[in-house]
């Protein structure tokens, strides 16, 4: 669906030349939801605006559904646009219009009939759950319900792709959740295609099939989020991984149990799809005279299935302790263990 | 009574007058507006990093409109005299007083409207753009109604300065509330003239300011 190769977008500022985008490689599957993540800086908001053309690669090709957009220009590209829609991260609505009217406006753009218009955002606007507020302007909404007319408004042309640029960075993790959830219904609902950028692996989990991880304009790894959450290559992407289990300081926590225990082994187990459902702690317990203190744990649903976390305490002879491990590690469960201050 | 407190008032001659600043201030502003808008977008537009980035174009542009906006107004209507004369045929009544006070207002909001564009979110020019639309687009749907209030504001203040700028044209021929006042009032010594011509300038002024700024008030929406 969506082809990036070589594609390069260097800046010539003041402080010198920016390798904002540099040899980014990537195929995006019709109907998949692939996200983007990197820390501020790493080039996503320049490349994900390659994608409409907004920004003008110095290399490389990006092509839609079998049609070269950088070559595209005038009005062939203004024509391919409608089709590749954008989300923003401040939502970038008319302050000068009602929600109806902000729906309406790539309507009149795209030369719709004026009642084919109405027909359509009363669609759009059911479709987001703003039914009520369709005369409202902007600055009488929600962040949460400005990001729904950001896509409604998106939505109206019904587009093949739609591009979001930070959608939720700047909402509170309430709203953010359910502009996610909408996103997934619409993807599911109209087979649209989304690539979404974002610094916040939460967004990755929660809604991506695919991932790839940004660092200085280059992706460092990309892979199913699954396989990517289960064994992380790159230390970017295992910061990013971590930031996802660890409410804040539990690995101080941690640490610190192992102190505590200096008989005992800390270890952390990272559950992917099937393994996440079986009985293994209790395999573990029976099979293995070792006993098993369990400190925290959590598990998250991902597009593609389940992935937990659970750090516990393994107390026993160091051999018992060994062959358990080796047993986790034999039915596809990570083991890391947290080393003795 | 009025004829007690204002013995050498002329009604019918201070309507008459009346009507002719108002006449004078209402094509000025109008016409103000659109050449005000036209060279505010031109300058917005050409300036560096904007849509049509052109250093020589809003060089012209910007050079003209700081020259005209610098010239004290009485003296550009005295350098405007070959000009008025050649266009309007004639250097007396309110319309030769229009070219002046169109060439001398014109920059002068021009300038407003280009601060009042440049405020304009440049995200929602991008949010456009991304939805595929043109220039042309983006000018009246996006760029003038998202900076309505400003280029509202901008005109009241514009048009109140014309007030007084009908004034000035009025004592070097032109008609108006202005030349009425320097001609019947201060050149025969009728102060009640001049008291007169003054308090209705100022009603013009206070009406002006205040349509200006419930239009402002009621456009904005932010
Ligand atoms: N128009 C521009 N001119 C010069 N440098 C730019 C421009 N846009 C982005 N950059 C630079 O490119 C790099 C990547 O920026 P960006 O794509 O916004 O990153 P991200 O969205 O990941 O935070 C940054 O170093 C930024 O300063
Ligand atoms: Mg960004």
């Amino acid at each position: 669906m969506i082809t990036l190769k070589g594609l390069h977008k260097t800046f010539n500022a003041k402080s010198g030349v920016v390798k904002a985008v540099d040899d980014v490689n990537i195929e995006i599957e019709k109907g998949e939801i692939f996200g983007i993540i990197g820390y501020s800086g790493a080039g996503k908001s320049t490349l994900i605006r390659m994608l409409n053309l907004l920004e003008r690669p110095t290399d490389g090709t990006v092509s839609i559904d079998g049609m070269d957009l950088s070559r595209l220009k005038g009005k062939e590209l203004r024509k391919a646009r409608q089709e590749i829609s954008m989300v923003f991260q401040h939502f970038n609505l008319l302050w000068s219009r009602t929600v109806k009217e902000n729906i309406a406006f790539p309507l009149e753009i795209a030369g719709v009939s004026s009642t084919e218009r109405k027909k359509r955002v009363d669609e759009l606007v059911k479709l987001v759950g703003l039914e009520g507020r369709e005369n409202a302007y902007p600055s009488q909404l929600s962040g949460g319900q400005k990001q729904r007319v950001g896509i409604a408004r998106a939505l109206a042309n019904n587009p093949k792709v739609l591009l979001c640029d930070e959608a939720t960075s700047a909402l509170d993790p309430k709203t953010t959740d359910s502009i996610l959830d909408l996103l997934v219904d619409i993807n599911k609902q109209l087979g649209l295609t989304i690539v979404l950028i974002t610094h916040e692996m939460h967004v990755i989990r929660k809604i991506c099939h695919r991932v790839a991880v940004m660092e200085n304009g280059r992706i460092v790894e990309q892979g199913h989020v699954l396989e990517v959450f289960q064994n992380p290559k790159e230390d970017i992407t295992r910061d990013f991984v971590n930031q996802l289990a660890d409410p804040g300081d539990i690995h101080k926590t941690l640490d610190h149990l192992a102190e505590e225990y200096p008989e005992g082994k800390v270890v952390n187990l990272t559950f992917v799809q099937e393994s996440a459902e079986k009985p293994l702690i209790s395999d573990v317990l029976r099979k293995f005279a070792v006993d098993i203190n369990i400190l925290q744990g959590k598990i998250s649903q991902t597009q593609e299935g389940a992935y937990g976390k659970l750090s516990v305490l393994l107390q026993g002879e160091e051999k018992d302790i060994q062959e358990a491990i080796a047993y986790m590690e034999s039915h596809h469960v990570g083991v890391e263990v947290i080393q003795n201050a | 009574m009025l004829e007690q407190w204002f013995p050498n008032v002329d009604w019918e001659k201070m309507w008459e007058a009346t009507v002719q600043t108002l006449y004078m201030t209402a094509i000025s502003v109008v016409a103000t507006f659109i050449l005000g808008i036209i060279l505010g977008l031109l300058l917005f537009l050409t300036a560096p990093g904007n849509r049509w980035e052109n250093k020589v174009i809003n060089f012209i542009i910007a050079s003209f409109v700081n020259v005209f906006r610098s010239i004290p107004f009485i003296i550009l209507i005295i350098l405007l005299i070959p000009f008025t004369v050649w266009l309007m045929k004639s250097m007396l009544g309110a319309n030769a007083a229009l070219p002046a006070l169109i060439v001398g207002a014109a920059p002068f909001y021009a300038r407003m409207v280009e601060i009042a564009l440049r405020e304009v979110d440049k995200g929602v020019i991008e949010a456009s753009q991304s939805m595929g639309a043109n220039d042309w687009e983006i000018i009246y749907k996006v760029l003038l109604p998202e900076s309505m209030p400003a280029l509202v504001s901008g005109i009241t203040v514009t048009a109140i300065a014309l007030v007084s700028y009908t004034a000035m044209a009025g004592v070097v021929g032109a008609g108006g509330l202005g030349n009425l006042a320097y001609l019947e009032g201060y050149q025969r010594s009728n102060p009640d003239v001049t008291l007169v011509a003054t308090v209705i300038i100022l009603l013009i002024v206070f009406i002006l300011q205040i349509i200006g700024d419930v239009i402002t008030r009621s456009l904005d929406k932010r």
